[in-house]
């Protein structure tokens, strides 16, 4: 059969070359749909033209990934998955292989860029409403590739085979401990042994290199597809689409190529310099990017005195810990009240039934499962309640800029929140420190188990027609 | 609004510069300079002779030491030949069987290729607290080894340097208080070693020089390129931003 | 119908051929046959002191008690969580008072029972940071559970059992075999 028949690919950029490489082009075209993909996603791909900022996020958090691989494939090149040889094989490549350590500290430098780049992403994404209808399974895909990178990157921490990787993995496994009924059985499902060991390290190294990257690419081309479906929000939250030209051209819309790669490409600069300044000057970033006690050997007779995940596990790491015996009186409460609360003013016979259900199954449970298990529970939850968000906003306006000001404080106040929450995680206990987590868990779950109260309460401002500056 | 909640995040974000510790010490300024090679070198000449007697720097080659200005014949001569015999290229293991450290200290003592980076924390970097640890021995006779330490009380190790230092022992001492003056038991010298205190404060310094530049061997190149992607960045910038301009200058 | 059939087949097949990836994810023999029980020999073990043996990969302390530390124990049954230690599975001759076959001689896992941590020895009684009138026992630096000299665990902490005590026997008066004992034979 003849190749498919399309329009020649005319080439104008290349000077004398412009004959042979437009035939070339051509020739693919005819077998591929080239053409058809670079228009559909880079030449005739319109978005909004008032991205600010915050929209720089996501171009970032795609280079940041082809950095991780990258450096990942060359340093799975010196690096041993065992457990008598993981920590010198690290040493090695900081010492003995040429460059190895520029190599190492791009990629463990590269895991903390990730996490600043991608809450930066999703806050951008809290600001202007971009998980609203018809985005919601952009968001939905966003948040899974989030939750990969959470298991990407706690997989990767043990492989240095530090002190901090050693005694953070058996912390992290012994959560499962904590189920009921299946829970031993299940956590030495997962370490493969009865304790942290060589079987463990081998399986998280499997787990790190080959089975959590295939997966957060593949939700990466998902999430791609899904926003060149509906198209990109914008900070004005307007629907660009529903304003179009006389060739159908969205008016407020400009395409990605070359605009938006050449303002991309002017980020990656600014992104390097900072990542850079830090790669070479601060890479441990003050015990934040690489702590200190995990320059000592796994020992698995000792506990370092202060152990504490890396910076970016800390916020959930402390709604952990804050689930105290007494908490739990706390959340009591809060079940009976937000039940009440729904009882009494919530619209429609589903949730209220919903919620005459689930409330009773829910106060018995927290009667019979002890507090160690809730707060595992806890914490799943709070990463978990994320994928809600399209369905919590109740509002008529997708972005900040139009909401009222219930929102804006919620927003604010959810921000600090989760960066107090994030702080006291890295540090020891106390009982101020569990007082001021546990207000900050209460206040963590409000913002999103109230938002569909606040956002329809509060006064929002008219939304333009068109985008705005 | 945005502004108000950046502030918000920058506000927030204060009081997580530096890490706290469970429990506080106070830790002496170390006066090093890992670009100063003679003390360097005289670090490394202190290392090989009293401390990887019975610990190892099981990840650090000899012939590394071309960093701090040393050659290869200088390094066989000076620094392998006399203590193992080996070859140039080796790592600095310890000749010391396992086992028989564990009865002699009780542990096996740990390795010291990394020690300067694993024991910083929010009290001071890895190499104040060496400085300031080496410093602190005194005379103890209720411990094993007959000697302890206020930095790391009940240490496993005995005063390897005290031939240097001298003994120091625990005895009331006036110091200034917020304002008053007050008694604390600190080690002072009681017996004078082969070098003066000040000397003896310069040897350990010139160790944990040492010892910090052992830490990260590619330390020094790596602040020395950073300098250059970071130049190379900055004349970039300019020229990324004329670009973005030209090709957004019709948007409007 | 013979679509819903073919579909159950092919379920039952998916399901059937993830078995063997998931168990073989379960320990291996290798790591069952490092279990051994391991002997300690406790002659020089000093009264107030504590040694560390390892079992299994985790670390069993032996702390050799003074008749101080043992009235502590006795006096401070109203403070810890299960003073009998009756909730979790026990040898038999740890649910005394002092969780030990002879009193003197405690023999613990030295993992916290909340998530794994190894907690700290902490046998001064002084005033700490994490307890202003503290008797001495043993703090988990992780999420600050405190267990008394005993192991036994403190009400309101984040542990939600008393320390494990290993199965195991004396084998003469100075040898303790950790991992086996004449109750159940090896663990």
């Amino acid at each position: 059969m003849a190749a498919t028949k399309k329009e020649p690919v005319v080439v104008n950029f290349a000077g004398p070359f412009n004959a042979p490489i437009g035939g070339l082009l051509t020739w693919v075209d005819q077998r591929f749909p080239l053409m058809s993909q670079w228009k559909d996603h880079m030449s005739e791909y319109y978005a909004p033209k008032n991205f600010n900022f915050w929209y720089y996020f996501g171009s970032l958090a795609m280079l940041v990934l082809v950095l991780q691989i990258v450096t990942g494939i060359f340093l799975v090149m010196h690096y041993k998955p065992s457990a008598a040889e993981a920590f010198a094989s690290v040493e090695y490549i900081m010492r003995d292989v040429p460059g190895g350590w520029l190599i190492r500290y791009m990629h463990s430098t590269g895991a903390s860029a990730f996490f600043i780049v991608i809450y930066l992403h999703m806050f951008r994404g809290l600001m202007y409403g971009s998980y609203r209808a018809p985005r919601e399974l952009i968001w939905i895909f966003g948040m899974v590739i989030y939750l990969c990178l959470m298991a990407e990157a706690f997989f990767g921490y043990l492989l240095p085979w530090g002190q901090m990787s050693y005694w953070g993995a058996q912390v992290i496994i012994n959560l499962f401990d904590a189920l009921p009924i299946i829970g031993p059985d299940l956590s030495t499902w997962i370490r493969g042994d009865f304790v942290v060991g060589d079987a463990t390290l081998n399986r998280f190294f499997a787990f790190h290199v080959i089975a959590i990257p295939l997966a957060i690419l593949g939700l990466v081309a998902a999430h791609i597809m899904a926003l060149h479906e509906v198209g990109s929000n914008n900070p004005d939250g307007v629907e660009i689409k529903q304003n179009k030209n006389e060739k159908g051209i969205p008016v407020d819309g400009i395409p990605f190529f070359p605009y938006y790669v050449v303002k991309d490409i002017l980020g990656v600069v600014v992104f390097a310099l900072v990542f850079c300044a830090i790669l070479f000057f601060a890479p441990e970033m003050g015990g934040y990017f690489l702590e200190y006690n995990n320059f000592i050997p796994a020992d698995p007779l000792k506990t370092p005195p202060h152990i504490a995940p890396v910076w970016y596990f800390t916020p959930y790491y402390s709604i952990l810990r804050a689930t105290t015996e007494d908490f739990m009186w706390v959340l009591r409460i809060g079940v009976v009240a937000y039940t009440l609360l729904i009882l009494f003013t919530a619209r429609g016979c589903l949730p209220k039934l919903l919620a005459a259900l689930i409330a009773p199954v829910v106060l018995i449970a927290m009667g019979v499962i002890e507090a160690k298990v809730w707060g595992v529970v806890l914490m799943g939850v709070a990463t978990l309640i994320f994928f809600l968000m399209p369905w919590l906003d109740k509002s008529p306006v997708k972005s900040i800029r139009y909401k009222g000001s219930y929102s804006r404080w919620a927003l604010t106040t959810f921000v600090v929140v989760f960066l107090v929450l994030g702080y006291y995680g890295t540090q020891s206990v106390t009982a101020m420190g569990t007082l001021i987590s546990q207000v900050g868990t209460l206040i963590y779950f409000a913002f999103f188990l109230l938002m569909p109260w606040y956002t329809q309460m509060e006064q929002t401002l008219p939304v333009p027609d068109r985008v705005t500056g | 609004m945005i502004k108000k909640i950046m502030a918000a995040i920058l506000l927030s974000a204060l009081p997580t510069l530096g890490i706290a510790a469970g429990e506080h010490v106070h830790l002496d300024r170390a006066p090093i300079n890992t670009s100063d090679t003679a003390s360097l070198q005289r670090g490394a000449a202190l290392f090989i002779n009293y401390c990887l007697n019975c610990h190892s720097a099981n990840y650090m080659r000899y012939n590394r030491l071309k960093d701090i200005g040393l050659n290869d014949k200088e390094i066989l001569e000076n620094f392998v030949q006399p203590f193992t015999g080996g070859k140039v290229g080796d790592l600095m293991k310890n000749t010391m069987d396992v086992s028989e450290s564990k009865v002699w200290f009780g542990a096996q003592p740990p390795d010291l290729t990394v020690i300067a980076r694993s024991r910083a924390s929010g009290d001071g970097s890895g190499a104040d607290w060496l400085y300031t640890y080496l410093r602190t021995f005194y005379r103890d006779a209720s411990r094993p080894t007959g000697w302890n330490n206020t930095t790391f009380p009940n240490v496993g190790m005995p005063h390897a340097l005290w031939e240097l230092q001298g003994q120091q022992e625990m005895k009331p001492t006036r110091v200034r208080g917020d304002g008053f003056m007050a008694s604390v038991d600190k080690p002072v010298l009681a017996k004078p070693g082969k070098l003066s205190a000040l000397e003896y404060d310069r040897a350990v310094a010139d160790l944990v020089n040492y010892l910090v530049y052992m830490g990260e061997p590619a330390a020094h190149g790596r602040k020395n390129i950073g300098l250059g992607v970071l130049i190379f960045l900055a004349l970039l910038f300019p020229l990324i931003y004329a670009l973005k301009k030209n090709f957004w200058k019709d948007v409007h | 119908m013979l679509v819903a059939a073919s579909g159950v087949a092919g379920g039952i097949a998916t399901v059937a051929a993830g078995v063997p990836f998931v168990a073989s994810m379960l320990p291996s023999e290798r790591a069952k046959a490092a279990g051994a029980p391991v002997e300690a020999d406790i002659s020089k073990l000093a009264p107030g002191e504590r040694m560390t043996v390892e079992w299994r990969g985790k670390p069993v302390w032996i702390v050799h008690r003074t008749d101080e530390m043992l009235k502590i124990i006795k006096n401070g049954a109203d403070k810890v969580a299960d003073p009998e230690s009756k909730k979790v599975m026990q040898p038999k001759y740890a649910t005394n008072e002092a969780r030990a076959i002879k009193d003197k001689y405690l023999v613990l896992v030295g993992i916290c029972t909340h998530l794994g941590c190894s907690p700290v020895e902490k046998f001064a009684a002084q005033a700490e940071a994490f307890a202003a009138d503290w008797k001495g026992g043993f703090y988990c630096p992780c999420h600050g559970s405190l267990f008394d000299l005993a192991g036994r665990v403190y009400k309101n902490k984040p542990a939600p059992d008393n320390l494990i005590v290993p199965p195991h026997k004396y084998l003469s008066d100075t040898v303790i075999l950790i991992g086996e004992d004449n109750d159940k034979g090896a663990a």
